[in-house]
């Protein structure tokens, strides 16, 4: 008697048909089997790095060097990985999305509509919160110390702690992949329909839980970022010489402290409605779904800008960069970039013009939509001002910060239309608003977080990316996304509902076959990147840089080896302008040994950071099945674990000056053997990253 | 009076160096980070129980539940203990012994848990009267707004005992110092966010 006294409060709502290879078993359906599948794969794929991690052997050093890690640079690259593992899985549903479409015209498809509904949620919610907010993340934690000279964020803990965070929630969606299922009430998770009396399942759970996790980890790490370019910044550095990527990192952080808690509150209250019979939400007893609206989109909107500001800082880094000039209009791209995050938080009702307020409220919210195009075209044009007589070089990054241009004007107009409210009415909940935000996202953030990550990996690695391999992708990602959505235009614009899971109008058929093969061509795009980073690998030796200045970079980031030593700068430096480094190079010896070093100060690595992101994770996973005293141990260890790191103080290590000149000493050396080489063969393996200086 | 004791007339560190005094200005200034974002939650909640407070459903209205003299009592005993962990402050910063520091905290500790006390009893009456969070929008909005607000009390009140038995064993260094100033500010925060609970809340809720 007793097994069956006990199961329901171990295992919680977990029935066998939770699995979907179960599932597969019973209904062999293509839409079952392909659930089936994707569970597979990530099984097999956690259990073949783990396996491969013992068979290297690699458990002490991936413990000590990178999870435990508190160097940022570190915390960044892991940002990043987790990125691009995201971005793999999110893409892949969006292809098989795009296929079903094509596929279902008149026809069921191969995919059911509940398959379909759950592929929408998670490719919105992935590609939003574990692939643009990690990416942008990682970048920001490798870049923005390095340009402001400064050792580490201001709090390296933390900054563990976030990225733990981030990655337990990512962990939470994997998880829905093979145990249970996902929410089927899109990225926003919109009620009533994701109430209780509508969606009972474990579904909105999932969803509700892992946003709540990684927005608390985008809040800590917009605190961090803040506090570390507030106080951190070296001797000379004024906010008016920060490079302009600081500035835009400063004012997604500001974004992400003011932006994140109305998400963390719109999910939170949900989850009251749901766990505990509250009514914010629901149909009946005075329950207000429009709350939720107002709520998620005042984290919504901003939330676009946290992601599209830091690759505006990237494009005015690369822009100026490969053009060898200052950037244009410095004040004015600080001035918009500020503007722009403050507009942010006017707009957000454009949401949802069509929720039934009254026409005044709509136009103010329109006229303040469209006057967030004032400073971003202002951007675009001191962009365009930086090339003008520049000496500009095709690279991978500048060829992205070229597509974005004329992409994201393309993408601006259609948002100046929808923000016309009676105009939105027409196409609102179309394809139309598909094609808009993907005009705008993909421009400006992929393109943007991919011209960075070609930018900056030489300085992270050491050695530059294939040319070759990244023109093939930068090819596949404009061409693929310019055939994926401007059929969305045509087919939004003539009436075609978004999330559609069947189509019954025929005329649509080869809109839908042109989107469909370009959604192939962007797969093709993501392939060619892991074909790039395997053929880059390979050929490190051929293209080293260690001296660290392969590009003629202009900010501080370029002034270290590459990869950069832990401490970053052995002495911390002094600037007297915008370009330090740049300047530097033309008017004295960057490269100059330093007569004295001294010991220099590192956090320790700590565990607390895993700690707190797996049992965060398993709160969560308790909390969606039901598991309640699995949700209690993880709250559990989570505040012991707090409380337990408060008592530590042997915190921190010391970096003795002797090896501080021995690291410092092999990579000046280097610099004296480096045979330095002019702009024009930058991209060839001849670059050992020291820049020829003329004039 | 030292030049490091002029630059951070709030802190004090003891005789350390000056890069002591900016690590300490970083993890203060952090601190008010995080609790401004806090304030941003709690803003909502406001907002989101502004838009609730007609949807009482017919049941239970904020003139029927709340009682003044419990909210006013809970008042005073929050701001006494601001005033209190104030004084624990100026203990740490000027006093010769532990003791006086030690002391006014629990004193904090105590008025904080007498607090709780009298909000969970004011709770109980108030499910005595049917008025659970599950009855009405109204009440969901209150029961978000008001227990959260008593959370990050009882929080606080660990955070306390916490400090207090740092302050045992490690004395008064640095970071125990910048912890118990990161505290206070904790406290004085929730001070006032109680300040407009007992405005918006109960006193709106009494006077109509």
């Amino acid at each position: 008697m007793m097994p069956q006294g006990i199961w329901p409060a171990v295992l919680g709502r977990f029935v066998w048909t939770s699995l979907p290879f179960v599932r597969a078993w019973e209904h062999p359906t293509a839409s079952e089997i392909i659930g089936a599948g994707a569970a597979s794969i990530v099984i097999i794929g956690a259990v073949s790095t783990v396996a491969l991690i013992i068979w290297f052997g690699k458990w002490r050093f991936l413990w000590s060097e990178w999870l435990t890690s508190l160097d940022h640079k570190k915390i960044g690259i892991m940002y990043i990985v987790l990125a691009f593992v995201m971005l793999s899985r999110a893409l892949i549903e969006a292809v098989l999305m795009r296929l079903q479409q094509a596929a279902a015209i008149n026809n069921p498809g191969f995919l059911a509509p509940d398959h379909f509904a759950q592929l929408f949620s998670t490719h919105g919610s992935i590609m939003i919160f574990f692939m643009a907010m990690p990416f942008l993340a990682g970048l920001i934690n490798f870049v923005m110390p390095l340009q402001i000279g400064s050792r580490d964020v201001a709090f390296p803990l933390l900054n563990s702690i976030s990225l733990w965070l981030t990655g337990g929630a990512a962990g939470l969606m994997m998880a829905s992949l093979v145990i249970g299922e996902f929410s089927t009430g899109g990225w926003s998770g919109y009620p009533p329909y994701t109430e209780l009396a509508f969606s009972p399942g474990v579904g909105p759970d999932y969803w509700i839980w892992a946003v709540t996790l990684g927005s608390i980890g985008s809040t800590l790490t917009g605190i961090n970022f803040a506090v570390t370019i507030y106080k951190m910044r070296c001797p000379g550095m004024d906010l008016m010489r920060m490079p302009l990527f600081v500035w835009t990192a400063l004012c997604t952080s500001i974004l992400m402290i003011f932006a994140m808690p109305p998400l963390t509150v719109a999910t939170a209250l949900l989850a009251l409605d749901r766990y505990l019979g509250f009514h914010f939400f629901t149909n009946d007893l005075g329950g207000n779904m429009m709350n939720y609206a107002n709520l998620f989109w005042l984290f919504g909107h901003p939330e676009v800008y946290i992601l599209i500001l830091p690759a505006f800082g990237v494009y005015s880094e690369v822009v100026s960069t490969f053009s060898t000039k200052d950037l244009y209009g410095y004040t004015s791209l600080v001035l918009a970039t500020a503007a722009i995050a403050l507009l942010s938080f006017t707009v957000w009702v454009h949401h949802f013009f069509t929720m039934g307020q009254n026409a005044n409220i709509n136009a103010v919210f329109g006229i303040a939509t469209m006057t967030i195009g004032v400073p971003t075209g202002v951007k675009i044009y001191d962009w365009i001002w930086t090339m003008f007589r520049g000496e500009v070089r095709f690279t991978v990054p500048m060829l992205y910060s070229l597509a974005f241009m004329m992409t994201f004007v393309l993408g601006g107009f259609t948002g100046i239309l929808l923000a016309f409210p009676p105009l939105d009415y027409l196409v609102h909940n179309t394809l139309f608003l598909v094609a808009h935000f993907h005009n705008m996202l993909i421009p400006g953030l992929l393109y943007g977080m991919l011209a960075g990550y070609h930018y900056w990996f030489p300085k992270a690695f050491g050695f530059r990316l294939n040319e070759t391999w990244g023109r093939i992708s930068f090819g596949c990602w404009v061409v693929g996304f310019y055939l994926a959505f401007m059929p969305l235009y045509v087919l939004g614009a003539a009436g075609l509902a978004r999330r559609t899971q069947e189509v019954f109008e025929t005329a649509f058929r080869p809109w839908l076959y042109i989107a469909g093969v370009g959604a192939l061509i962007l797969l093709c795009a993501l392939a060619s990147l892991v074909v790039q980073l395997w053929v880059s690998i390979r050929q490190r030796d051929a293209n080293r840089v260690f001296a660290g200045d392969p590009w003629d970079g202009r900010g501080l980031e370029w002034s270290t080896s590459a990869p950069p030593p832990e401490y970053n700068f052995a002495i911390l430096p002094r600037v007297h302008g915008r370009d330090p480094f740049y300047d530097r190079k033309r008017n004295g010896d960057p490269y100059a040994p330093s007569g004295s070093y001294h010991d220099i100060v590192i956090p320790k690595n700590s565990m607390t950071g895993p700690v707190i992101g797996v049992f965060g994770a398993a709160t969560a996973f308790g909390l969606v099945w039901h598991m309640w005293w699995l949700a209690i141990i993880g709250l559990l260890v989570i505040i012991a674990a707090v409380v337990a790191r408060s008592f530590a103080r042997d915190v921190h290590e010391i970096i003795s000056a002797d090896k501080v000149e021995r690291i410092e000493g092999r990579w000046l050396r280097a610099v004296v053997k480096a045979t330095s080489i002019p702009r024009k063969v930058e991209m060839k393996p001849v670059n050992q990253g020291l820049a020829r200086v003329s004039g | 009076m030292s030049a490091s004791e002029v630059r951070h007339a709030g802190l004090n560190l003891g005789n350390t160096d000056e890069l002591t005094h900016e690590q300490a200005e970083s993890a203060i200034f952090g601190f008010w980070v995080f609790l401004m974002s806090d304030a941003v939650l709690f803003a909502l909640l406001f907002a989101t129980y502004g838009v609730m407070l007609p949807a009482t459903v017919g049941g239970p209205t904020p003139a029927s539940e709340y009682k003044m003299l419990p909210a006013f009592l809970e008042t005073l005993e929050l701001l006494t203990s601001s005033f209190t962990f104030g004084m624990a402050t100026v203990a740490m910063k000027h006093a010769a012994s532990r003791g006086e520091l030690l002391g006014w905290m629990g004193v904090t500790l105590i008025l904080g848990g007498a607090f709780l006390g009298m909000e969970l009893n004011d709770f109980v009456t108030m499910f005595g009267d049917g008025a659970f969070p599950t009855r009405s929008g109204y009440l969901s909005s209150f029961f978000a707004l008001v227990p959260l607000h008593g959370l990050h009390v009882f929080f606080g009140s660990i955070w306390i005992i916490v400090m207090m038995i740092q302050v045992v064993t490690f004395g008064l260094d640095a970071r125990v110092k910048i912890n118990i100033l990161r505290l206070g500010l904790f406290w004085h925060f929730l001070d006032i966010v109680w300040v407009a609970i007992f405005s918006v809340v109960y006193l709106q809720g009494l006077i109509q």
